[in-house]
């Protein structure tokens, strides 16, 4: 079985045997401990002169890897956690993200900062955050978040073959996730398309209608689109099953692995068909991810009731049950699924 | 001698370029804000004097006079900074974000240390012999990524020289408010040697820039070089609340005054001439290009 893990671990692997512009930096990224969360295992051991590890210094890291990337290496950084994004903010907002469309396109900044998100492991409120979208329309930088779904390892190849500067961003619990097969497993009653780019947005749509409801016609009133990214795909893949199970409601997902800037057309193609949206985050409500999604769809004239699941307004609690109550759930997925099933 | 006629021209080509500018500005020409070098022109003529064409140069707000003296074009300088298309970044950036071969600069104080840091990087693993400079003024050794930057410097061994401009105010604020400890210190906590120089001479200033360009150059180490000096205007523009009197006594140790005696009256008239030609070239140059059009401007995926 092939996680998540293993395939960003394997494509650093094989991006740094294939070009020798690429460097990893990072916190703790030399073997035998090979970094955190483990993505970078045995690459010091493969190629000892290209991975730096580095003091505890994230505006240094991104600084320094921005400086290589502007001198023709293409450094990949690592940030421990991804609550030290604020630590990068400068680094990557009046720097690396900038400095492209500053020099009138004379300079191309070719640079990956990954860096792990997310909560559910009991970390508590500084090691638990989603604070991707304190970058997301940023000028000049593209945030990107794996899945479970589309190959992890292309995409974090992809984005280190990218000219322009990419934030990385992966759940911490997609690591250990194993890697989804179309047709297997829940996936087996959905038809997956993705779309063209290097950072494809995937829809997925319940095909086989009989199989699980022989004989059932849906209806326009049972139809939902639930749009998310990263591992709320996980979330939303078992919400919209037990919504097809339990209430004959039938989903399409859409899977966003690009989120800034993103592109619409896949969103607005599957509203076209639902004209409904639920949109799906573990960043906090407010000014996130969803309410872009949102207002993007309110300005395009799609007609669409919609509403967002995302973190409450509050940081990240260590306490199990609260942090389970501060973010969102399959269960907050599929209540307010149904809501706006039967607004 | 041909390099006291050198130095002597660059420095001049600089105190008149930003004489220009400043008078630009009060006649409307041009907006924004601008930092000029006026009174520090010493430190770049020297330091440019003894780089090689290939290092790599990350300088800060105040950059004209590093651009200048790096050999850059006053007419596509004084373009950017009227905002026009032939500017060195096509108006995109102004007076503090330019870019042409080597040369880099930004506006933010502190954050460009790591990126110079990270190019010295990329000069040694890509053995090219060249080095990193970064230009930083005593305002920005209240930075944390300055220090970040020393660190890995020194642990790393980059090839990087951190030129110290020390002009004793952080815009308003008077270096007894903002920098504890010495300047030298700050280095030797890390493990790097600092040469430290206070005048405005550019024969001194030369051969320390000399001295540790080399040192750089053959160690593969960083180098502080702390040069103590004081800009004769304001921070950027209309915001100077020194003491007159102190103004006054700098100004007696301008670093054209001090060279010019090294030359001749005729290559002093020559240099004053040139110099006003190219002003005057680069300048109406810049004036008659056009404006870059909105309808360029492209947001995409």
């Amino acid at each position: 079985m092939t996680t998540v893990l293993d395939r960003l671990n394997s494509a650093l692997h094989h991006a740094m045997q294939t070009d020798e512009r690429v460097y990893v930096l990072g916190e703790d990224i030399l073997d035998p401990y090979g970094g955190a969360f483990k993505v970078t295992r045995g690459l010091s051991t493969a190629f000892p002169e290209r991975v730096l590890t580095t003091p505890i210094s994230e505006a240094a890291i991104v600084g320094v890897a921005s400086g290589m990337a502007l001198r023709g290496l293409r450094p990949v950084a690592e940030i421990m956690f991804g609550d030290f994004v604020t630590l990068i903010a400068d680094q990557i907002v009046n720097h690396a993200a900038k400095f492209r469309w500053m020099y009138n396109d004379q300079v191309r900044v070719p640079l990956v900062v990954r860096t792990p998100m997310g909560g559910r492991r009991g970390y508590g409120p500084t090691h638990s955050q989603s604070l991707e979208k304190m970058f997301l329309g940023v000028p000049g930088l593209r945030v990107v978040a794996p899945n479970a779904l589309g190959d992890p390892g292309q995409l974090l190849e992809a984005a280190i073959a990218d000219d322009d500067p990419v934030l990385f961003v992966e759940h911490k619990l997609l690591y250990t996730r194993p890697l989804l097969q179309a047709s297997q497993g829940d996936l087996t009653d959905f038809e997956i398309q993705p779309s063209g780019e290097i950072y494809p947005t995937y829809v997925l749509r319940f095909t086989n209608y009989g199989s699980p409801i022989a004989g059932y016609h849906y209806t326009e009133k049972h139809h939902l689109t639930l749009a998310c990214y990263g591992y709320n795909f996980e979330l939303v893949r078992q919400a919209a099953l037990e919504l097809l199970m339990e209430r004959e409601i039938f989903c399409e997902i859409v899977l966003f692995s690009q989120l800034s800037p993103f592109a619409l057309d896949p969103l607005l193609d599957s509203l076209e068909r639902t004209r409904r949206l639920l949109t799906v985050e573990e960043g906090g409500l407010t000014l996130g991810w969803g309410a872009e999604i949102l207002a993007r769809v309110a300005e395009s004239g799609v007609q669409a009731n919609m509403r967002r699941v995302a973190a409450l307004d509050l940081p990240i609690a260590n306490s199990k049950p609260l942090e389970d109550a501060i973010l969102p759930s399959v269960e907050a997925i599929f209540h307010a699924a149904l809501e706006l099933c039967e607004a | 001698m041909p390099e006291n006629y050198a130095l002597f021209r660059s420095m001049l080509l600089i105190r008149r370029f930003e004489e220009r500018l400043l008078a630009e500005f009060s006649t409307g020409k041009l907006v924004g804000t601008t930092h000029a070098y006026i009174g520090q022109e010493a430190n770049a003529a020297g330091i440019f004097s003894v780089t090689d064409p290939g290092d790599v140069v990350f300088s800060n707000h105040r950059c004209h006079g590093h651009f200048l003296a790096y050999g850059g074009d006053p007419y596509r300088l004084a373009a950017e900074l009227m905002g026009k298309t032939s500017g060195l970044v096509g108006g995109r950036g102004g007076s503090q974000h330019i870019h042409w071969r080597n040369f880099y600069s930004n506006g933010i104080q502190g954050g460009i240390l790591p990126v110079a840091t990270g190019m010295a990087l990329a000069e040694k693993v890509n053995k090219t012999g060249k080095i990193a400079l970064a230009f930083l003024g005593d305002g920005t050794l209240g930075e944390g990524a300055l220090y970040e930057s020393l660190n890995i410097a020194s642990l790393w061994s980059l090839p990087i020289l951190f030129v110290v401009e020390n002009n004793r105010y952080a815009q308003t604020t008077p270096i007894e408010l903002a920098v504890a400890g010495t300047i030298t210190g700050r280095f030797s906590a890390f493990g790097i040697t600092a040469l430290e120089r206070d005048t405005s001479d550019v024969l001194e200033v030369q051969a320390a820039a000399l001295e540790a360009v080399g040192s750089v150059r053959r160690n593969g180490r960083p180098v502080g070089l702390i040069l103590h000096t004081y800009r004769f205007s304001a921070h950027s523009k209309g915001d100077d609340v020194r003491d007159l009197a102190e103004i006054a006594r700098a100004r007696e140790k301008d670093p054209l005054l001090i060279h010019a005696p090294r030359l001749s009256d005729a290559e002093r008239d020559r240099a004053e001439s040139e110099v006003a030609a190219a002003i005057a070239d680069a300048f109406a140059r810049a004036d008659a290009d056009p404006f870059p059009n909105p309808e360029s401007l492209i947001t995409d995926h």
